[in-house]
């Protein structure tokens, strides 16, 4: 019964996560970049538009979100990229993260 | 100190001996602090081979060291999934090589063109980028040393421990304020 049981399981078992990761891939990914007491607000700014190549303005308001609120999402995208973003952030010496949204 | 102050294509300033000593010996420090880090790196024989280096999955013990080099994913500090975990300790081993070699890179390029003795300093835009990250580093080391908090008064009671070191943090943010402010204005 063992022997017999486990292939039906192990098919059902490969059938179903494949599924689930496929549409998880799809989803995007989040670039978070958390506050911290010691990085400068203009320092961060500056940071935003090197890295990003944003505007003076849209880098300052989500300096002010990560000042105000605790947290921006800063980028978005494949787990590559996210990936790659926070590693440049992290270089910076900023505090930031990924996720993916459930 | 003189301050920043970007002349065509160079950014100037100049330090007093004091000052230079001072900040070359905490920019050092964390050198020596990032290169012990790198030197921990499991060593093997397939990364000698494929010339991939693969640093340690497990985050620094060291608070300063554990703030200079973060998780790729925000952990649930009593309840980490299982997944979060096994996806930050491979990014971790993965990217953290490469981010202590750009660390201890701009902390080099200080070294280089901080004189000992103090004096002037003339920087390219890249140089001062570099200086940027390196003076950004050694605050958030001392930040994180000092438990310092958004709110932090510019001088603490005379009797905390942490009084004369303050004085310092507060000159190095001046430092990169100011450095900030020349290379946008």
């Amino acid at each position: 019964m063992e022997c017999m049981s486990t292939p039906v399981a192990s098919e059902q078992t490969q059938v179903d996560p494949l599924g689930v990761e496929a549409a998880e891939e799809d989803k995007p990914w989040r670039t978070v970049v958390w506050n911290d007491p010691v990085n400068l607000m203009s320092y961060v700014t500056y940071v935003f538009q090197k890295l990003f190549g944003y505007s003076r303005d849209h880098a300052t308001k989500l300096m002010l979100d990560v000042h105000h609120k605790g947290k921006a999402i800063v980028s978005s995208g494949s787990k590559e990229k996210v990936e790659v973003d926070v590693a440049k952030l992290h270089a910076a010496g900023l505090w930031a993260t990924m996720e993916q949204p459930s | 100190m003189k301050p920043w102050r970007r002349k065509g294509e160079s950014i100037l300033a100049g330090f007093e001996q004091q000052e230079a000593a001072v900040l070359r010996g905490l920019v050092s420090q964390l050198e020596d602090m990032l290169t012990a880090r790198a030197e921990e790196a499991p060593q093997d024989e397939l990364a000698e081979l494929t010339g991939i280096r693969t640093g340690p999955s497990e985050s620094p013990d060291d608070p300063v060291l554990s703030r200079l080099l973060p998780d790729f994913h925000k952990l649930d500090p009593d309840n980490p999934t299982r997944e979060d975990l096994d996806s930050a300790a491979a990014m971790r081993s993965l990217h953290e090589p490469e981010l202590l070699e750009t660390k201890v890179g701009v902390a080099k390029i200080v070294l280089d063109t901080l004189p000992r003795d103090g004096g002037n300093v003339r920087l390219s835009f890249e140089q001062a980028d570099a200086w940027l990250g390196a003076l950004n580093d050694v605050r958030l080391a001392l930040g994180t040393a000092l438990d310092v908090t958004e709110d932090m008064p510019d001088e603490l009671p005379e009797d905390d421990p942490r009084s004369p070191h303050l004085g310092v943090y507060h000159w190095l943010t001046w430092v990169q304020e100011t450095l900030i402010q020349a290379l946008t204005a």
